[in-house]
């Protein structure tokens, strides 16, 4: 009968796989996209030039929401590949990483990882993860040719932001590229505008943490939703919003088919394997918010490069993921998608030369006080419906003091799911 | 002395077997896991705090609201299109035959690859349906990108799928009405039209029940075509019980997506079960 | 032929090509273009034909993924529904033969197999404290247990035309219990038997939902959950992604044409008596 002869086979497998002992492969989980597909085919083949024992398989997962959820799905039921890439701060909470992953916290990488980004990649006291990718800003990408010729600057308010839409709208242009075929992308205003937030109600993010903020009950908080509000309802979007894509989005905001779009700065790296030529007339600067004394920029901290405790080559796996975290990984990653950021392991330079859009974003680096890290890196509670309540917004479908109201319902079940105090 | 019988219980056992372990003992356990907050390994009793979710939280309330739709426009489309299409298809049309064959075929096909050709002939600006319509001078609708109109588009191509199997099932309905029914009210007077109410209707009833029977409880639990064209969205606009309980799943709600199959359960069986004995019961009076 | 009948049947064969085969066109050429060609969505003639290194492609894409799909759907299949042809064969003869108390609990059996949603997160905890949770074998158990009630439904009717007197006869011949049913009973099943292989093949074949949530895993991976997450691998390639539709649609098209003429009478048989 079949069900034995496949016994036979794979019996048969097993015995040849113990026989040639010294050869290991690992099977790697990305997320999809030309950008981080390319970086990583040449992360492995750089690692299996000088390791030539170990190969590699890698696998494709779509990102958000649907992302998160195979993600924490593959490691409850044991199914997770050797190594995979995942968000750090509150996603990577999320995964329950004492139980799920391996403990990297003595791997020679850690000595070269800075300081900052460990505590979004740590739970219990162990760090779980390197970074992979530069920090990232989260705000609006704008295409220069058509600011020029229309003579607009780059806006400190929101109120000079939905200005300038207004003049790109007469003048016949999408103003702001929406993407919700790519759900996840829905989420920016909210998100991005976190250093507004912040600004205005300091300790918002200890309060959320312990049930005692709300979005729906913070004013300062509920503004992303209504930005979002703002912009469908004042017809900014282009025509096939509900179902262009995210490479779509980059590919208008660097042709200039649409001038503005709201992104994290990772999209540098879509643009350098889609479009490079666009990469030069593409520029980058923070969410504003209502106040132009406090313009700052929303950071996210890289994602991180993780293990699953149940990995049959945990030992193979985290000499690899060192290696991810070293100036040659960076050196590799800054050739395949050019730079996007400040890199979080030392000695990793930026290149004289890079993207308009990364030289915007450093500015915000280098002075004091004008960044501030994202909410999902300062808070574990995260709903994972935000990404189709924003949808609902930007479709106009919900206003935005509901939508809000309907993420604080959202974000509890994973709070209590969490076991968190106070819920 | 007791005879044994020649008709032996235990040819019984392998199915129940199988069926009570992998079936059974799972829908009632989902009753008790209903009532908790679980993660696989630990559950912890909550009482009624799923359900309230359930019924509180407007996304989750919308999924059932949607399911019930659902299945009630797919099944109602079907049956009445199957029964015409069935009509039109005895009455020895040309290319009877390879009409009959030509509509069962998409039954056969893959769901998946169903809803990803579809979600693709309906993009808002590319899709082939809304190009052919900009041609005729027709403002193509966004089928699955306006929130009002994506349940509805995913109905409409569920349908697409599925009506051929109600035409077939008609179609073997019609074949057990004897011609002496139609020659008896054709020497009455009656038009098609009178015969098509008056003979054909009442006489296809069996096959009426069937196709309805069972495109509502498909329709109730309808769960691949959705999750292929538009994951319940935009936003939450096309959820169904079925990707409701999915999504739940994902997320490591296994408590509340358990309680999700008990409201679907109860859904299909407060709804399917009167259903049917009315027109069981209808059936005898005539 | 009637001219109005003869006229009807072409303006009913233009709608029908039109709303049945259209889309089916689509997935064709798309199928053939190349990556830009496709990427574009356009119902066009294609420029060029790339079917056969689209295949190639699809089929080697993250190591042949594609043909142990083949060979894992095709193993959950045949072996689904042999258990289902004889396990259900057989209690459908018990529930038409022998008449007693016991009988209308194996029918509420049934009719709950028919209606009841399967509660998916408990049998998960069911098939992983069995030992069962991603394995081909317990797929096939699952898809057994789904499968029976509809082929008991469809037997049962079925063995009500076949007389008792072929029993009679049998046990007079000094025939055991199984004897009868294997040698006597089972071949005169054989329309009913062709149907449900039939019917339960294509069934078991497209699901998607139940190895979805059963049977995760690289190694384990069905045809249509293959085509499901080719959906991220080739974001960009559609003309891939069609091409895989193409393939996973053939199986069943062959199996339609072979057995059309049995299918149409199953699955009428059955339904149509309720």
């Amino acid at each position: 009968m079949k069900l034995k002869y496949s016994g036979l086979v794979a019996a048969a497998m097993v015995a040849m796989a113990g026989a040639a002992q010294a050869e290991v492969t690992l099977s790697v989980l990305i997320d999809s996209g030309a950008d981080t597909e390319a970086v990583w085919a040449a992360l492995t083949e750089a690692y299996s030039a000088k390791n030539p024992d170990v190969s590699f398989d890698i696998e494709v997962r779509p990102g958000g929401a649907e992302g998160d959820n195979i993600i924490k799905t593959r490691l409850a039921t044991g199914e997770m590949t050797d190594v995979f890439t995942y968000n750090s701060g509150s996603l990577f909470q999320a995964l329950n990483p004492t139980e799920t992953l391996a403990d990297m916290s003595d791997l020679p990488a850690q000595e070269r990882v800075l300081d900052s980004f460990k505590p979004v990649v740590s739970a219990g006291g162990k760090v779980y993860g390197v970074p992979i990718g530069s920090a990232m800003g989260g705000g609006i990408f704008y295409h220069i040719p058509t600011y020029e010729e229309l003579g607009l600057s780059v806006p400190t308010t929101w109120a000079e932001f939905m200005d300038n839409n207004a003049k790109i709208k007469a003048a016949g242009k999408d103003a702001v590229a929406t993407t919700f075929g790519s759900t996840w992308t829905s989420q920016l205003f909210v998100l991005a505008d976190y250093f507004n937030v912040q600004a205005q109600v300091p300790d918002f993010a200890d309060r959320y943490t312990a049930n005692d903020a709300k979005y729906a009950s913070t004013p300062a908080a509920m503004r992303g939703f209504e930005h979002l509000q703002e912009v469908f309802e004042a017809g900014y979007m282009n025509a096939d919003f509900g179902a262009a894509t995210y490479d779509e989005g980059v590919l208008y905001v660097s042709t200039g088919e649409a001038v503005h779009y709201p992104m994290l700065t990772f999209a540098i790296g879509a643009m350098s394997q889609n479009n490079p030529e666009g990469l030069k007339e593409v520029g980058f600067f923070a969410q504003p918010g209502d106040d132009a004394s406090s313009n700052g920029l929303t950071v996210w901290m890289p994602g991180g490069v993780y293990i699953p405790a149940a990995s049959p080559h945990v030992e193979e796996a985290k000499k690899f993921v060192d290696f991810v975290a070293t100036v040659e990984g960076c050196d590799i990653q800054t050739a395949t998608n050019g730079f996007q950021g400040p890199y979080l392991v030392k000695g990793c330079e930026a290149p004289a030369d890079i993207p308009r859009a990364a030289a915007d974003m450093m500015p915000y680096f280098e002075a004091d006080g004008r960044t501030a890290p994202a909410l999902e890196f300062l808070s574990p509670v995260k709903g994972p419906a935000l990404e189709q309540i924003t949808v609902e917004v930007g479709s106009g479908i919900r206003g935005a003091a509901d939508a809000a109201a309907l993420y604080d319902q959202d974000v509890e079940k994973q709070a209590k799911q969490l076991g968190l105090p106070n819920w | 002395m007791k005879r044994k019988s020649h008709y032996p219980y235990w040819f019984v056992f392998p199915a129940a077997v199988i069926f009570t372990t992998l079936f059974l003992v799972p829908s009632v356990a989902s009753l008790w896991f209903s009532f908790t907050r679980w993660d696989l390994f630990h559950a912890e009793y909550i009482g009624l705090e799923n359900f309230v979710q359930f019924f509180k939280e407007p996304f989750l309330v919308q999924g059932m609201v949607n399911t019930v739709i659902f299945a009630f426009v797919t099944s109602g489309m079907k049956t009445v299109l199957g029964l015409l299409l069935a009509v039109l298809l005895t009455s020895g049309i040309f290319a009877q035959g390879f009409l009959r064959i030509l509509v069962f075929f998409p039954v056969l096909v893959s769901t998946i690859g169903v809803g990803i050709t579809f979600t693709r002939l309906m993009h808002p600006t590319k899709g082939a349906i809304n190009i052919a319509l900009a041609h005729m001078g027709i403002d193509g609708p966004g089928w699955l990108t306006d929130p009002s109109l994506a349940l509805f588009s995913v109905a409409l191509v569920d349908v697409w799928k599925g009506v051929g199997l109600a035409t077939l099932i008609y179609i073997a309905g019609l074949a057990s009405i004897s011609p002496e029914y139609y020659e008896a009210s054709r020497i009455d007077g009656a038009t098609r039209l009178q015969q098509f109410w008056r003979v054909t209707v009442p006489l296809v009833r069996p096959a009426t029940v069937t196709v309805i029977t069972l495109s509502l409880i498909g329709g109730l639990r309808s769960f691949d075509i959705v999750w292929a064209m538009t994951k319940g969205g935009p936003g939450f606009s096309s959820d169904v019980l079925a990707s409701v309980i999915y999504k739940q799943y994902q997320a490591g709600f296994y408590g509340l997506s358990t309680a999700g199959n008990v409201i679907l359960f109860a859904l299909v069986a407060l709804i399917v079960i009167p259903l049917v004995s009315w027109m069981n019961r209808k059936e005898v009076e005539q | 032929m009637s001219r109005r009948q003869l006229w009807t049947g072409i303006a009913a064969l233009c709608v029908s090509l039109f709303i049945f085969v259209v889309p089916f066109v689509f997935i064709l050429f798309m199928a053939v273009k190349d990556k830009r060609a496709a990427s574009k969505l356009e119902f066009s003639w294609p420029t060029e034909w790339h079917l056969w290194a689209n295949l190639i492609e699809v089929v080697e894409a993250r190591n042949y993924m594609l043909l142990l799909a083949y060979f894992n759907s095709t193993v959950i299949t045949v072996g689904a529904v042999s258990l289902i042809v004889i396990f259900s064969a057989m209690v459908g003869y018990i529930l038409q033969r022998r008449h007693s108390r016991w009988n209308s609990l194996i029918w509420a059996g049934v009719m709950a197999g028919l209606m009841v949603p399967p509660a998916v997160v408990p049998t998960i905890w069911v098939l992983q404290n069995l030992g069962l949770f991603k394995t081909i074998h317990g797929m096939v158990l699952i898809q057994t247990a789904y499968g029976l009630s509809f082929a008991i439904l469809l037997f049962r009717s079925f063995i009500s035309t076949i007389p008792r007197d072929l029993d009679e006869a049998a046990i007079i011949d000094g025939a055991k219990p199984l004897q009868i049913f294997f040698r006597v009973i089972l071949p005169l099943l054989k329309p009913a038997t062709v149907t449900i292989i039939v019917v339960q093949s294509i069934a078991i074949f497209n699901d998607f939902t139940n190895p979805l949530y059963y049977l995760p895993g690289k190694e384990n991976v069905t045809v249509q959950l293959t085509l499901f997450n080719f959906q991220s691998q080739f974001v960009s390639q559609l003309n891939l992604l069609f091409m895989n539709i193409l393939l996973i649609t053939i199986p069943p098209l062959i199996v339609y044409i072979f057995f059309n003429r049995q299918i149409v009478a199953g699955m009428t048989s059955g339904a149509v008596k309720g």
